[in-house]
């Protein structure tokens, strides 16, 4: 068999379709996150503070700011896939450019509210 | 199925160097993929130092000269040089294109590496077997489709109407986008490919074909048409600037418009 992944010079449109992929593993985990601090919360006070600890800690912090920049860049994607359902954005160009802004507007809306979050106190 | 790795016997070894001829003075290094069934074992990378200033412009130009002055086993497939017959497609600096229109200068990096078309049996050296790629084509049943008698002359088309096949019947079937594209690596044997799907296209909108339900029929399947997941790699390659992508797309619009 000749050699595929090992040679392939990759385009920017071709890590956003991976990287949506992880995004949604990254969603699944944020979602098992969720439904563990909704457990820990009815389990009582004490679970509720060893929970809070350790998706607290900078570790927990770490995963939970890049399921942040996951679920923006999912977002973002999912309008540019719509826009490619309705017919539009299929010139290489265009595709580079709104993936692109799709990783982009991942990060910035990911610092964007955890800047907020920093503000109202939540991070401390 | 997703596999990542080569399989063990398609692993690619280090080979042999051929160094430039004494007073070369423009030397540029060119990694070929070499393999020969048979001689048996894993295939291998040679590398061949040539004087560029005694080749043409072109990564074809480069490999006649190797099979000509260097190394006459290098097997390739060629014929037009002028990117009409699609013979010569390859990967070239990581990038499915055609030799004879891809100059060897524009290939970032310090060497140019050339290896067949991927994910693909081998056949030898550069040509890959393309049997599958051809028979996904030939199940598209790309000819026109007629129940209405036929006329006296030519079936007769709108300017209007012929103007939807530009940008589709141009496709030479070179066979770098199917093999860009990592959805048909990991479901060539059950997803049709990009090439195969813009054929697809330019007869279902053909305005004198008279069978497109039964063709969009024939692509309603989980994998034969849904396997595109929009990576773009086919458009990001073709040679003929051509956009698989898009007409995948427009299938899909035709399969929802057909029962709304």
């Amino acid at each position: 068999m000749s050699p595929h992944l090992q040679v392939w010079r990759w385009h920017v449109t071709m890590a956003c379709s991976i990287l949506h992929r992880g995004s949604i593993f990254a969603l699944y985990l944020g979602a098992i996150l969720l439904a563990g601090w909704a457990v820990a919360l009815a389990s009582g006070p004490d679970h509720y503070a060893c929970y809070t600890e350790v998706v607290g800690s900078p570790l927990g912090k770490l995963v939970l700011f890049g399921i942040t920049v996951m679920l923006f860049f999912n977002l973002a994607y999912n309008v540019r896939q719509a826009f490619w359902d309705l017919g539009y954005g299929f010139t290489p160009k265009t595709a580079d450019m709104t993936g692109v802004i799709a990783i982009a507007f991942g990060v910035v809306a990911a610092v964007v509210v955890w800047v907020i979050a920093g503000f109202t106190g939540a991070l401390s | 199925m997703v596999e990542l790795a080569l399989p063990k016997n398609s692993r690619v070894q280090a080979g042999k160097h051929w160094p430039a001829p004494a007073g070369a003075k423009k030397v540029k290094s060119f990694k070929i993929y070499r393999y020969d069934p048979e001689l048996g074992g894993n295939p291998r990378w040679d590398t061949y130092d040539i004087d560029v200033d005694a080749c043409g412009p072109m990564v074809l130009d480069a490999l006649l000269y190797i099979k000509n002055n260097v190394d006459p086993t290098l097997a390739f497939r060629r014929s037009c040089r002028e990117g009409v017959c699609g013979s010569c497609s390859m990967n070239i600096g990581g990038r499915n294109t055609l030799a004879c229109t891809h100059g060897w200068e524009e290939v970032p990096g310090k060497a140019v590496q050339i290896s067949p078309l991927p994910h693909l049996p081998v056949v030898k050296d550069l040509i890959p077997d393309l049997t599958l790629f051809y028979a996904q084509y030939a199940s598209i049943e790309p000819w026109l489709h007629t129940e209405t008698p036929t006329p006296e002359k030519e079936w007769r088309q709108a300017p209007e109407d012929r103007e939807k096949l530009d940008g589709l019947y141009e496709c030479i079937l070179c066979a770098c986008c199917s093999t860009s594209c990592p959805s048909y690596w990991w479901n060539g044997e059950k997803y049709l490919g990009p090439a195969a799907l813009l054929h697809a296209y330019r007869w279902l909108i053909d305005s004198r074909d008279e069978s497109t339900g039964d063709r969009l029929d024939a692509l309603e399947d989980p994998f034969k048409l849904y396997r595109c997941h929009t990576i773009m790699n086919c458009a990001q390659v073709c040679p003929k600037g051509l956009n698989p992508a898009k007409a995948i797309a427009e299938i899909k619009k035709m399969m929802v418009e057909r029962v709304v």
